[in-house]
């Protein structure tokens, strides 16, 4: 809502020393935000003064007719005689009363005036059109103002209103009311404890008789209806300067008289209008829903197929307007409509509002009409419109006229004088609420300390004690609030958030970064990753409005944000990237089913809470890394290694381990990964195993897919699932007694995994075994092909005696034992 | 070694004869005064001192001796050992001293060789940021709640008072889940992390002090100031008494835990559905604290010159909302509010761009390491 200053001052008595800019700071305060001060004209400079044409020469030969003027500008010239302007506009006589710039003016945009020679004439000055003035958008010429407007010579600054402070209020929804000079003017009046004019306060005299028949078929889409007619009006009849300066200055393109009537009555009453051409309605004019298939071409040339849902404003021909959003073509006021008929009427806003959306047309009716309009201020706005049409357009008032009504009672609120003062903690003085419910137009009841409030009609949004509060507090000043201490009774992190932060510390402490990536996948980024059409990563949550087509999916894995911001790091040349994420991926539950929407005036039922939950995706934790380049870097330590599948599959236990959990790792082949290098990831959960993830070497086709560079390597785990398989730390004895070593050489299959050595050895050597590391893989000349040499250094100690060499032993051979038992390995000579 | 041996004139024992005492300890000595470095005089004091040295071999033959040898033997042979003993120590010390004046400075390396072995790795700024909010209001006693990204629309706007027509809920510009047959879902990507809120209400005991950092959808285009997937904090105290002093004692601390000791915050009224009354609320700006205001002369880039900074939104719970989630409104009162942590993030360190916090780059998130 645009607010000029000079026309707010016609309803609020606002001491003059009061500034644009301070008042638009205490508004905001208020609650009504003020996003900017306009200042119109603030850089425009004079002199610009009335002038009368004198002659006019019209000049030929040249592009365009120009025309070579004298011009009586009265002494503000200094000299008294005509000056000389050449000017392009063509909509003027000799004669006429113009707005004339002279040298040495600025007009808006920093646009000089001087004097100069062109077209082989002299031009001392500029005869000024509307745009130039900065008065409203107009290409058809230069400004004749009206006989008796100002005298020759004169400054025009002032009267034309060149200069004017506009503040640029965002309305929030539920603030209808500021969608009107006289809502603002309340507020502002109230704020400065000043006294306020209601432009709605005037007196309309009963009808004579009917008007213009007019019905409200359903009282639940519409419950006032006025129609009021204006005869003889002249639709030649131009807009007066200061309407259409108003119009500009508050955001509306002034377009001819009629319409612009109704326009300046909106803004001023918040009541939206609307001018038939009479002559083009049939018969009685109805409020009534659209029926089923009905059609209608609105102002803006759209044809319009209506919904049930609309309510339209229908004359016996049908529908004629899409009620309270935009009026049809066929019906609108033209430049021979000396009928008008205007109608005013008050909907239900969630009607509009639903149509407004279907139609996709949101329009300055439906956004006062949704956020609701005063309930009865209907008669009052088709009376001063159609005031307006007679006083300046030469129409005469039909005394008859319609007025169709069902008043309900309005609705109370209950609500303790104190009420506020709870709320805000802070101990306002007796009588601080009545003063304010009073200020904002509430009528009450006291019962002891218990106010009964009636709202004013056009503050539909006051419907909660709360509401109260609100303007009791905001008028008091939301800055009076203190700053009072307090603390709750929490009992710290969570396992899990713990969890969570010590993962991604100890991802960041061995060398990846993190990234959060978009949740937006589309089927090619399925594709990259080489799933099986039948793979469930293909049936995902879908989103009904994508911001970009190609990406309707919701992630099933982290894997493509991954992937893509690994590609963009490598592109901009950081090539020895390791990146992780964590965050949720979404899998849609078996049935697909609508989540319902219980009512919410009472807690749902656990059924229903349950229905909700069930209808909703499964959201699982993952935690995802990905990499390439070197792992280590060349430097003049020696040579680097390239990250490969190792680095992911040690990333899975970096996280395994920080979160106390044990993985167990095992060769699997599953999309994204190559075949032959990916390890399937798993805990024990209460005994049972459980998957968690993978690991290795992404697929060659994968690396290509997502330009990745080769032997690009990933890894991705359900945190969810790593937490599951925490149990409680105990404390372990710390022996002291010397440890025994014992170097074991196996020969094995070269297809036997290390793992299963190591398990077998560990499981084999019983209880004196603190530790068993591999320290070597050899497959060289010295070992038979296809068979491999593993070397492990197992570490034995004991509580509470020193180990025997033949103990130490003892335990190496029974692990070796079972090595051998399970795996085929065989003791190295 | 030799067995007792009476026979013997204990004089005739060549290794005790002075003479060859002597000997071994000029022998001893001369070795000593010729050993170069600590290497040598290691093996010099192995040879001379250790324990298969002449003289500790002559040492054990003293036993051997009848009674009334055994004292002088033993004189003249201690005494050739100790003189020895300090030779090698004396020696000691001065090839230590050489060696600390002359070999370590020779050892030297260049310190300033870089070990970038390993590339570095760090943590999201706004992970940080999230964490570090989290933990002022932890440390006042709150407890950090969760809720799922994909939120059935009851959660996020019908148990928020947002009314089915209402212009409200078309404020947030909504990623809508697709259902069944391309039908509606009753699901949306959660445009707020207000619906936290109300499974906070249903799933905790009273009284509730919780705040939720997460994931928030809006369907905005990424640019420099927007970004489609973004973060929010949201606070929640639900209990007896509680008033909009204690909201704004809690933002003072943020704000002051954030930005600064003793910035002001001013709370403007505005409008949400969840809450009633409501406001906006700015902080003071923190590099010019107003002082850019109405002065051309020192513009602030942080504030626009505009000397506040909105930070966030916030009100009095709706007592609609407790009641939605089983509440009652009459005897239990509570605030909430919404942080941007992009907006923290951005305050609090300077990032201009948005896309730099979404896109991933390295260098970005390295800048920040593992903790703000």
């Amino acid at each position: 809502m645009r607010v000029p200053m000079t026309w707010l001052r016609e309803y609020v008595e606002l001491p003059a020393d009061v500034t644009a800019r301070e008042l638009a700071s205490r508004l905001t305060l208020a609650g009504l935000e003020v996003e900017t001060v306009d200042e119109l004209g603030d850089d425009l400079t004079g002199p610009i003064v009335y002038g009368r044409v004198l002659e006019i020469e019209e000049l030929t030969g040249f592009k365009k007719p120009i025309r070579h003027c004298m011009v009586d500008v009265g002494r503000a010239n200094g000299t008294g005689e005509p000056q000389e302007i050449v000017c392009g506009a063509r909509n003027f006589s000799e004669g006429d009363l113009v707005v004339v710039s002279l040298p040495g003016a600025e007009l808006p945009g920093g646009f000089e005036i001087g004097a100069r020679k062109t077209y082989g004439k002299m031009s001392a000055g500029m005869i000024c059109s509307a745009t130039e003035l900065g008065l409203w958008e107009d290409h058809t010429g230069i400004v004749v103002l009206p006989e008796g407007f100002g005298a020759v010579g004169d400054d025009a600054i002032a009267a034309l209103g060149l200069r004017e402070d506009v503040l640029d209020i965002a309305v929030t929804p539920d603030r209808g009311y500021a969608l009107s000079m006289r809502g603002v003017a309340r507020d502002v009046a109230a704020l400065y404890g000043v006294r306020f004019h209601d432009p709605a306060e005037m007196t309309v005299a009963e009808p004579t008789g009917a008007g213009h028949p007019g019905v409200i078929a359903d009282p639940a889409l519409a419950d006032r209806l006025v129609l009021r007619g204006a005869t003889d009006f002249d639709p030649e009849a131009p807009t007066p300067l200061w309407m259409k300066r108003r119009l500009h200055q508050s955001g509306m393109r002034p377009v001819s008289l009629a319409v612009d009537v109704t326009n300046y009555v909106m803004l001023e009453l918040g009541q939206p209008l609307h001018a038939w051409d009479r002559d083009r309605l049939t018969g009685t004019v109805t409020v009534r829903a659209a029926e089923a298939g009905e059609k209608l071409e609105t102002l803006d040339h759209v044809q319009r197929s209506l919904d049930t849902d609309d309510i339209v404003i229908a004359d016996e021909s049908g529908a004629q307007a899409v009620a309270g959003v935009m009026g049809g073509l066929d019906t609108e006021i033209g430049s021979s409509s000396s009928s008008v008929l205007v109608e005013s009427a008050h909907f239900e806003p969630r009607h509009i509002a639903r149509a407004s959306r279907r139609h996709q047309l949101s329009s300055e009716a439906s956004r006062r009409f949704e956020r609701g309009v005063d309930s009865r201020v209907q008669l009052v706005s088709a009376t001063r419109a159609v005031r307006l049409l007679a006083e300046l357009g030469g129409a005469t008032v039909e005394s008859a006229y319609t007025h169709v009504h069902h008043e309900s009672a309005p609705a109370t609120i209950t609500v303790p004088t104190g009420h506020a003062a709870s709320v805000a903690g802070v101990d306002y003085p007796e009588g601080t609420t009545e003063k304010w419910l009073r200020a904002i137009g509430c009528t009450y009841e006291a019962d002891g300390d218990v106010l009964t409030v009636t709202p004013p009609s056009w503050r539909p949004d006051l419907t909660d004690p709360n509401d109260i509060a609100e303007e009791i507090i905001r008028f008091e000043g939301y800055e009076n609030i203190p700053s009072i201490g307090l603390k709750g009774f929490g009992r710290g992190l969570t396992r899990s958030q713990r969890l969570r932060r010590a993962v991604g510390r100890t991802l960041a402490a061995v060398g990846y970064n993190e990234v959060l990536t978009y949740p937006f996948v589309g089927e090619r980024d399925l594709d990259g990753l080489q799933l099986e059409a039948d793979d469930p990563r293909r049936a995902n949550v879908r989103l009904a409005n994508p911001l970009n087509d190609e990406e309707p999916l919701l992630r099933p894995t982290l894997l493509p944000g991954l992937l893509k911001t690994l590609a963009r790091n490598v592109g901009r040349g950081l090539n020895d990237v390791g990146l992780f994420e964590m965050g949720l991926v979404y899998r849609p539950g078996p049935v697909a089913e609508r989540a319902p929407i219980p009512p919410v005036d009472r807690r749902p039922s656990v059924a229903e809470l349950a229905r909700i939950d069930a209808a909703l995706p499964a959201q699982p934790r993952r935690v995802g890394v990905v990499l390439s380049g070197a792992a280590e870097r060349t430097g003049w330590w020696g040579p680097g290694r390239q990250a490969s599948w190792a680095d992911a599959i040690q990333a899975a236990r970096e996280v395994a381990d920080v979160s106390g959990v044990e993985l167990e790792i095992e060769a699997d082949a599953h999309a994204p990964w190559h075949p032959g290098r990916c390890a399937a990831l798993y805990v024990r959960v209460q005994g049972e195993r459980v998957l968690v993830g993978y690991a290795g070497e992404l697929h060659p086709r994968t690396v290509k897919a997502f330009s990745l560079p080769e032997r690009s390597a990933a890894m991705e785990l359900d945190l969810d699932r790593i937490e599951s398989a925490r149990t409680d730390i105990s404390a372990p004895e710390i022996h002291t007694y010397p440890v025994a070593t014992q170097d074991v050489a196996l020969v094995v299959d070269a297809s036997v995994p290390v793992g299963a050595i190591s398990s077998a050895l560990a499981e084999g050597a019983g209880e004196l075994l603190e530790g068993v590391r591999l320290f070597d893989v050899y497959d060289g000349e010295q070992v038979e092909e296809g068979r491999k040499s593993v070397a492990f250094a197992l570490r034995f100690r004991a509580g509470d005696r020193t180990l025997t060499a033949e103990e130490a032993g003892a335990a190496r051979d029974a692990a070796v034992a079972l090595a051998t038992e399970r795996t085929g390995a065989v003791l190295r000579g | 070694m030799s067995a007792p041996n009476d026979s013997f004139d204990p004089v005739e024992v060549t290794p005790l004869h002075p003479d060859e005492v002597a000997r071994m300890r000029e022998e001893a000595l001369a070795a000593i005064e010729a050993a170069g470095d600590l290497a040598e005089l290691k093996e010099v004091r192995l040879a001379h001192a250790g324990d298969r040295s002449p003289l500790a071999l002559a040492n054990r033959e003293i036993g051997a001796l009848p009674p009334a040898a055994k004292a002088d033997a033993g004189k003249r042979v201690g005494g050739a050992r100790r003189d020895v003993g300090q030779a090698v120590k004396a020696r000691q010390a001065v090839l230590e001293a050489e060696r600390d004046e002359r070999v370590l400075v020779e050892e030297r390396v260049d310190v300033t060789l870089p070990w970038d072995r390993s590339p570095r790795g760090a943590r999201h700024p706004l992970t940080t940021v999230a964490e570090r909010m989290a933990d002022v209001f932890v440390g006042m006693g709150f407890e950090i709640a969760e809720g799922p990204e994909v939120e059935a629309e009851w959660f996020n706007f019908d148990a928020l008072n947002f009314q089915p027509d209402h212009p409200a809920r078309t404020m947030q510009d909504t990623f809508f889940v697709e259902g069944p047959d391309g039908g509606e879902s009753g699901m949306v990507l959660r445009t707020h992390t207000s619906p936290v809120q109300v499974r906070s209400l249903l799933t905790r005991e009273l009284p509730v002090y919780v705040v939720a950092p997460g994931k928030t959808f809006r369907t905005d285009e990424l640019d420099a100031t927007h970004t489609p997937v973004f973060h929010q904090f949201e606070g929640l105290v639900v209990d007896k008494g509680i008033t909009m002093g204690h909201l704004r004692g809690a933002i003072d601390t943020f704000v002051e835990s954030f930005f600064g000791e003793a910035l002001r915050t001013r709370f403007r009224a505005s409008y949400f559905p969840f809450t009633e009354p409501s406001a906006e609320v700015d902080m003071e700006c923190f590099v010019c604290r107003g002082a850019s205001v109405g002065n051309p002369d020192e513009p602030c880039r942080t504030c626009s010159s505009e000397g506040w900074i909105e930070i966030g939104g916030c009100g009095v719970v709706n007592p609609r909302v407790l009641t939605a989630a089983g509440v009652d409104p009459e005897v239990y009162s509570g605030w909430a509010f919404g942080l941007g942590v992009e907006r923290t993030l951005m305050f609090a360190h300077g990032v201009r761009d948005m896309r730099d916090m979404v896109e991933g780059d390295v260098r970005f998130t390295s800048a920040f390491g593992s903790e703000i």
